[in-house]
């Protein structure tokens, strides 16, 4: 039986079993329960502090939870380090204010977690970046410090740094969120051409519904630490179940 | 309706310098109470700075035999003496002969240090490792001797500048790792290092230096085994360090506060252990923002050493204060060798300070967030 448990666990990428979290006393997940198939792409969304942070922070342990398991690529997560170290090296995450290494040259940043993680000699890391930073199209970008690049560029620099690490998971914080309008399609360009490669699991917190539509196989809508809907993009979009759903589509398409 | 009908060409910004009447109108002369200012001022350094350049320098006497050369109407400082004793304001009661020794060192230490600041310089991480880690046994060795066919020279014949710069040396390169430990260690989640790294730095800050080398010079030795001999620089030295490292921790705890928490997230995100994450990510730029705190602290640290005087030991100041002084063939010379310590000590921090403001200027990335 356990062979035939663990062969259903690795078809799962993420699992996650009766999670709860709290921040002190405030409850801020509750009971969720989510498997995410390999290769799977899913758009988590929900109004503004409803724990979607929260939920792919838990992932690869930036926060801890209390109850519940996490099974990320068929190992649960215990919170041990050397263990952390391990999975981390396998799920990439983007996060809405990029957290680029400002003392660091693109180039530097791109390469550093390769080096210093995978023990790639210098020469091939730098290669690899740079084919990232072209898959990202600021190849030229490459010597500068990301105090000089715009927001877009700086977002892409990131998901490049996140790709060298050629990670199994892409976890997605509010890419866009933190962008100028102008800039925003930039990114969603890059993400969606990742998305369409396939190959990678990517869970993306945003509220950018284009995106959702284009590429998402699911959407998930959270609110107040709950999930409280999961559909396809076209059922969630076009027949929302719950009233919470509904009043939360309504006004984001309002604006 | 309004349409552009040319794009405007890129002009050269107006220059600032107006000129040197324009300066001195707007600085100086701006209003009745700058005005004032300005001509006492002016005044002020008429009064004391013809006399203080006549005295120090076109009265002065640069070289002498005796100590009456240096007297009589119209002398001025008598830098002779200075001169005259050279070798122990530099080397203490180090033997002349052996002057060589730590010139040595001194060469060998500046030799070593220069490849840091070329640009380009591969394997920068290991020379320094061997500088701060091989290079001090090294120099030990040099200047002490007692082994390697060198004759031996207690540290108690150390003395003058060769003993400040050792012991600030020292004190500066065993303080900043220590304190970037302790500071590392009072952000700690662990409560058990938090608590320790706290009680340390609280007790150090708390007592004045003087105390603490007079507890390592006199207190020290009562707890000790007797017949154990603990060299008395050494102690001295290691009081100094623990004290300064103290100070080290708070200002780089300040530069830790500073970061923003999404760099270390976007550092252990990636799978970089904690010390990794730590060294190449957050004290680089913790340790650029401070700096100036750091620099501050080393030249106080600088300037305290002369502290160990009390403790007997010979630094420089003591050697011009007490050998110089009392030494009858050329009493009377008091203030030349007091401003020639402050001018060497003067030398030295400046060149400190002017070295951060590089280094700060190099390091600048352009941050915007
Ligand atoms: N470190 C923390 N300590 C205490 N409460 C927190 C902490 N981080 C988040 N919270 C709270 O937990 C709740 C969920 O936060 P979370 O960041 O996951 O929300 P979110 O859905 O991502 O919202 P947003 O769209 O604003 O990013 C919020 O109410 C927030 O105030
Ligand atoms: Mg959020």
């Amino acid at each position: 039986m356990s062979e035939a448990n663990t062969q259903a666990q690795q078809d799962y990428a993420i699992r996650m079993i009766n999670l709860n979290k709290w921040y002190g006393d405030f409850h801020v997940l509750k009971n969720i329960n989510l498997d995410v198939a390999q290769g799977e792409r899913i758009v988590i969304c929900g109004p503004s502090g409803s724990g979607k942070s929260t939920v792919i922070r838990c992932i690869n342990h930036l926060e801890e939870h209390q109850k519940g398991q996490i099974i990320v690529n068929g190992d649960e997560i215990t919170g041990d380090v050397k263990q952390l170290e391990r999975l981390r090296r396998d799920v990439g995450m983007c996060f809405q204010h990029f957290n680029l290494f400002p003392h660091l040259s693109i180039l530097d940043n791109l390469t550093l977690a390769p080096i210093w993680v995978r023990k790639i000699p210098k020469a091939e890391a730098e290669a690899t970046a740079m084919k990232y930073l072209e898959r990202v199209k600021i190849p030229d970008q490459a010597n500068k410090y990301p105090g000089q690049l715009s927001g877009g560029q700086q977002q892409r620099v990131a998901i490049a740094r996140s790709l060298c690490m050629n990670p199994k998971i892409m976890l997605f914080d509010e890419p866009t969120s933190a962008l100028d309008p102008e800039m925003i399609s930039e990114v969603l360009d890059v993400m969606v051409e990742l998305a369409e490669e396939g190959g990678m699991t990517m869970l993306c917190v945003t509220h950018e519904m284009g995106f959702a539509k284009q590429v998402a196989d699911r959407v998930i809508f959270m609110d107040a630490g709950q999930i409280i809907e999961e559909n396809t993009p076209n059922e969630f979009f076009n027949n929302p179940q719950s009233e919470r759903t509904q009043l939360f589509l309504s006004q984001i398409i309002a604006h | 309706m309004y349409v552009t009908d040319k794009i405007l060409p890129e002009l050269p910004a107006p220059s600032n310098a107006k000129g040197l009447v324009y300066w001195l109108k707007n600085n100086l002369f701006s209003s009745p109470l700058n005005i004032v200012i300005t001509f006492l001022g002016f005044y002020l350094v008429y009064k004391i700075l013809p006399p203080a350049i006549q005295w120090a320098f076109i009265d002065a006497t640069w070289v002498a035999e005796t100590r009456e050369e240096c007297l009589g109407e119209g002398k001025g400082a008598c830098w002779a003496y200075i001169g005259n004793r050279f070798g122990q304001v530099m080397y203490g009661f180090y033997p002349p002969a052996e002057y060589w020794r730590p010139n040595l060192a001194g060469i060998l230490l500046i030799l070593l240090t220069i490849p840091l600041f070329i640009e380009k310089m591969p394997k920068k991480v290991w020379l320094g490792a061997f500088i701060l880690l091989v290079f001090p046994f090294i120099a030990y060795v040099l200047i002490h001797g007692g082994m390697l066919g060198l004759s031996e020279v207690g540290t108690d014949r150390w003395g003058g500048l060769m003993l400040t710069l050792i012991i600030s040396l020292v004190g500066i390169a065993a303080a900043l790792p220590l304190g970037i430990i302790l500071a590392l260690g009072r952000r700690s989640e662990m409560p058990i290092v938090k608590s320790i790294s706290i009680i340390f730095i609280e007790f150090w800050r708390g007592v004045p230096l003087i105390t603490v080398l007079f507890m390592a010079s006199v207190m020290l030795p009562l707890f000790l085994p007797a017949g154990s001999d603990f060299d008395k620089l050494a102690r001295a030295m290691i009081g100094i360090i623990l004290f300064q490292s103290a100070y080290v921790a708070e200002v780089v705890r300040g530069g830790l506060q500073a970061i923003p928490k999404g760099q270390y997230e976007a550092a252990v995100a990636m799978g970089l252990s904690y010390w990794k994450s730590m060294f190449l990510i957050i004290l680089p730029q913790a340790l650029k923002l401070v700096i100036p705190g750091l620099v501050n602290t080393f030249i106080a640290l600088f300037k305290d050493t002369t502290l160990v005087l009390i403790i007997g030991l010979f630094d420089l100041l003591l050697i011009i204060e007490n050998v110089l002084g009392s030494d009858a063939a050329w009493l009377g010379f008091f203030t030349e060798g007091l401003v020639f310590a402050a001018f060497v000590f003067w030398i030295f921090c400046f060149s400190m300070s002017r070295y951060s403001m590089a280094l700060e200027r190099k390091l600048d990335t352009g941050h915007r967030s």
